[in-house]
């Protein structure tokens, strides 16, 4: 461990980073298409159906096989990975954002729209803070899904921890393989936790002692 | 109130769904300061023709007119803010402060936040509620105080009309009771307007200035509520009110003329005794009322009371009694039949406005037009009283 640490300290920092700034790109463009395009989607339940069911579908696609398939498209290295991974992403936040806001009670809307408040009002003031919970909950599984498959980049040249367990496999040397999945795991783990933190703050509250 | 502005007026309103009518023909007017229910049974169209005036619902056919402006030429959105709205469960933002679901509709108008803040207050009194509930959260007020601030949220933009839709319907009954006064409270001393849905007929009758009834998507009844009880316009309406208000209606205005008999049996001041007592027997009673000559009543005279201090050369006007009591004709039964009945007097005179004998109210035919409604069946058991003489003196008054 402290001769991994040794040999591999500065590359480890490297390859963290990469690896962070990749999910984080893809979970972040996720959430700036997903969110508002599942919100839209409450508006026309109709085309909802067929936009889900094709989320679900580019979902079940083998993550080895999409990120290989951005190849020819976007070449080599971070942009076909963020591409790829970002896919991955939007499922869970675009069918959480529906959901929730499906779920938001008729009768607050109801309220909102008869006291004279605009859609866009309505939805930014009332259903968002409402839906919120459930929304950051696809967040978070998106990210933990996006961290751990963001691994698999390194194989199309993205770098990040990836590149530790490849070589890892390729030269039989475990202690490779445990050094780049231990920091995933970590990084899993802090992400969803500052989520959590994330979470407790914007979602609104609805009494004095979780003010 | 006489000549109040129409505040809403619909003019052959209809909304359709897929070719079936939710509600068609209607044409209602509501007048400035008017507390209007809408009554009727689930699914008569209450809420559909209540959404159209804040455009929550379009018509289909027909114009609404609002203020004196065709409701389309207004912004939808503006026209909300202008119209207080309260609906069932109080529609309060569980993830707002008390004090900004008051101010909901001020803070969409960008009032500032001083004037926010002063009208929270304002409303928060109004509301009967203490101050420091400004910064508590909807989960943690009852469902009472709740839609108190539901109601008192209607009108933080200075709204001059307010629509409820069975604003108390998940209420206990006395909640209920102190809610429906706070509503009665705004209409009455500040004047606003109040458009209520309710398929509650004694909520209608204790609030409403002007009820609606509909059925099946069309209005059966459009009047005051008195007008509706007097002359329920079908056998639907009588059946939402019931036997029992029906009657209780028909008694409310009836007069005491309509029920007195004419020419009761009486004698004048000069007659002598052995002629008071030939007119008793020729009527066949034990006492006369007393009149002058002009036919004034003056008092009553008893057998007994004959009997006692008969002397041949005495007059009525020497032993007769002036200690009774009469009614006006005009005066209504809801009024004096208790009175007349409870203090057990066998009949009443009743007069004109100069105190002209004009009829008998005797305690028979009270008891049989009041009978039933006021107390039912077991308060009026007096059976004794049948076979005593007649007397209208307060002494016969059963201990
Ligand atoms: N969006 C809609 N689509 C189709 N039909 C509707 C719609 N809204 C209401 N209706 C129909 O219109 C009629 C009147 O409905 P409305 O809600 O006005 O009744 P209501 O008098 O308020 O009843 P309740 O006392 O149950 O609230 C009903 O037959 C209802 O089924
Ligand atoms: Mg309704």
């Amino acid at each position: 461990m402290i001769g991994f640490l040794n040999s591999h300290g500065s590359e480890l920092i490297i390859k963290t980073w990469e690896q962070i700034y990749i999910a984080g790109f893809s979970i972040l463009l996720g959430v700036i298409v997903a969110v508002p395009l599942g919100v839209l989607l409450t508006r026309f339940p109709k085309t909802a159906k067929y936009v889900m069911s094709i989320t679900s579908m580019l979902q079940t696609i083998p993550s080895l096989a999409l990120l290989a398939l951005m190849i020819p498209i976007f070449g080599i290295g971070k942009l076909p990975s963020i591409v790829a991974l970002f896919i991955y992403s939007l499922l869970p936040i675009l069918r959480n954002t529906y959901i929730g806001m499906a779920k938001v009670n008729r009768n607050l809307v109801d309220a909102a729209k008869g006291m004279g408040m605009t859609t866009m009002q309505s939805i930014l003031k009332v259903e968002i803070p409402m839906a919120m919970p459930i929304i950051m909950s696809g967040v978070r599984l998106s990210t933990i899904y996006v961290i751990s498959w963001s691994t698999l980049a390194s194989y199309i040249g993205a770098g990040g921890l990836g590149d530790f367990i490849f070589n890892g496999l390729n030269l039989y040397n475990p202690s490779l393989i445990i050094g780049g999945t231990i920091p995933v795991t970590i990084l899993a783990i802090l992400a969803d936790y500052l989520l959590g933190k994330l979470e407790k703050r914007i979602t609104p509250a609805t009494k004095r002692s979780e003010a | 109130m006489a000549t109040a502005k129409e505040i809403v007026s619909f003019k052959d309103v209809a909304k359709i769904y897929r070719g079936r009518a939710a509600v068609t023909d209607v044409n209602i007017t509501i007048k400035e300061g008017e507390f209007v229910c809408f009554i009727g049974t689930s699914g008569s169209g209450k809420t559909t023709t209540m959404r159209m005036i804040n455009r929550m619902l379009e018509p289909t056919k027909g114009t609404i007119i609002f203020k004196g402006k065709n409701i389309k030429k207004y912004d939808p959105v503006k026209l909300r803010r202008t119209i207080g709205y309260v609906i069932q469960n109080n529609g309060l933002m569980p993830h707002m402060t008390i004090k900004d679901n008051i101010t909901l509709v001020p803070k969409l108008l960008k009032w500032s936040q001083e004037k926010m803040d002063q009208k929270a207050r304002e409303l928060i009194k109004l509301a009967e509620l203490p101050e420091n509930y400004l910064d508590m959260f909807p989960a943690e007020l009852s469902g009472g105080q709740q839609q108190r601030i539901g109601v008192v949220r209607a009108l933080a933009a200075d709204q001059d009309i307010i629509l409820m839709d069975e604003p108390f319907g998940a209420l206990d009954p006395i909640t209920r009771d102190n809610l429906q006064d706070l509503v009665k409270h705004l209409q009455e001393t500040l004047g606003k307007t109040i458009v209520f849905v309710t398929h509650d007929m004694d909520e209608a009758l204790k609030l409403a200035t002007h009820i609606v009834i509909l059925d099946g998507g069309k209005v059966i009844q459009d009047d005051t509520p008195d007008n509706i009880l007097q002359h329920p316009a079908n056998n639907f309406v009588k059946n939402l009110l019931g036997e029992e208000r029906l009657l209780q209606a028909q008694q409310d205005t009836l007069s005491v003329g309509d029920i007195m008999s004419k020419n009761p049996a009486h004698i004048t001041l000069g007659k002598s005794l052995s002629e008071a007592i030939w007119e008793m027997s020729r009527h066949h009673v034990d006492s006369l009322l007393v009149t002058d000559d002009s036919k004034k009543l003056k008092g009553y005279i008893d057998l007994e009371t004959i009997n006692d201090h008969y002397a041949k050369d005495l007059s009525v006007s020497d032993i007769y009694a002036n200690n009774l009591i009469k009614v006006r004709a005009n005066s209504y039964l809801r009024d004096t039949s208790e009175r007349i009945l409870k203090q057990g007097y066998k009949y009443v005179p009743v007069v004109d406005s100069d105190n002209t004998l004009i009829g008998i109210v005797t305690r028979a035919s009270l008891v049989n037009v009041v009978f039933d409604a006021i107390w039912g069946k077991d308060e009026l058991e007096n059976p004794e009283d049948a076979n005593l003489p007649a007397s209208i003196t307060e002494g016969s008054e059963k201990a």
